[in-house]
């Protein structure tokens, strides 16, 4: 088993300090941080609802009004408020991420990252109401 | 070295992502999955969308609407389940590749059902 090429600390276990499951309940932080992780559940789940929707749309009129009457039911309503719900806590969190990732300059200047957080809601606002433009012009 | 070299590919994947899933996902469960079952607003008929899904751009959009948010999805679920769970590192890898393994797959997926839509 041993291996003389390997230096010693190659043989011993690392001490991992045990920890319950919960650790992330132990702190207000700790839970957000991990509820903006679950997000992405969501995130997920309707990147595939969406695929499921053109595939509708492509097979025709009776197979969408079945997809939308899926989407109509109290379980899809209710997968809809807690997607909504997670898609906006993903939104109102990634944009003042976005700010510590990058580095802008007017001049001599380091644009704030409340700016850059603020163009990014901006360009939100601005995106949203281009695509319900789009799709309520049918 | 093929794995180092994959680390900023993913997390462009994941930062496109985020970014994608934060400007539009809101608006899309808004209209979609709320406003139009719920009759606040009146549903686009579906030749309407039909016309919207077959043109090129909005296949393009759609694509890219799908693409990086799974890969987004993947990323996060593959650290938050090492976090959560406290995985040990030999498993690290294989989660890793069950998890963009799917993002993989539903690209796929979405990719032939844009190029094959009629």
């Amino acid at each position: 088993m041993s291996n003389a090429s390997l230096p010693p600390t190659a043989e011993l276990k690392l001490y991992r300090r045990p920890m319950s499951f919960w650790w992330w309940l132990e702190r207000p932080a700790y839970f957000k941080f991990v509820v903006r992780e679950l997000t992405c559940l969501f995130v997920g789940a309707f990147a595939i609802l969406t695929l499921l929707q053109i595939r509708a749309v492509g097979e025709g009129p009776e197979a969408y009004a079945a997809f939308a009457a899926m989407l109509a039911s109290p379980a899809g309503i209710g997968f809809s408020v807690l997607a909504f719900l997670a898609a906006v806590y993903h939104t109102v969190t990634w944009f003042p991420a976005v700010q510590t990732t990058i580095v802008l300059r007017v001049g001599e200047q380091r644009v704030p990252g409340s700016v850059i957080t603020g163009a990014h809601l901006a360009g939100w606002f601005v995106v949203s109401v281009v695509v319900a433009y789009i799709v309520l012009r049918g | 070295m093929a794995k180092r070299s994959l680390t900023p590919f993913l997390w462009f994947l994941f930062g496109g992502g985020g970014m994608v899933s934060a400007m539009l996902f809101p608006v899309h469960i808004l209209l979609f999955g709320l406003a139009f079952p719920l009759g606040m607003l009146e549903a686009p008929g579906y030749e309407w969308l039909h016309a919207l899904v077959v043109h090129p751009i909005t296949r393009l959009y759609l694509f890219v609407f799908i693409l990086l948010p799974l890969f987004h999805a993947a990323h996060r679920i593959r650290y938050t389940v090492y976090d959560l769970f406290r995985v040990q590192p030999s498993l690290h890898q294989p989660i890793a590749v069950v998890c963009y393994g799917a993002a993989l797959a539903g690209t796929l997926a979405a990719g032939y059902t844009l190029l094959t839509i009629s």
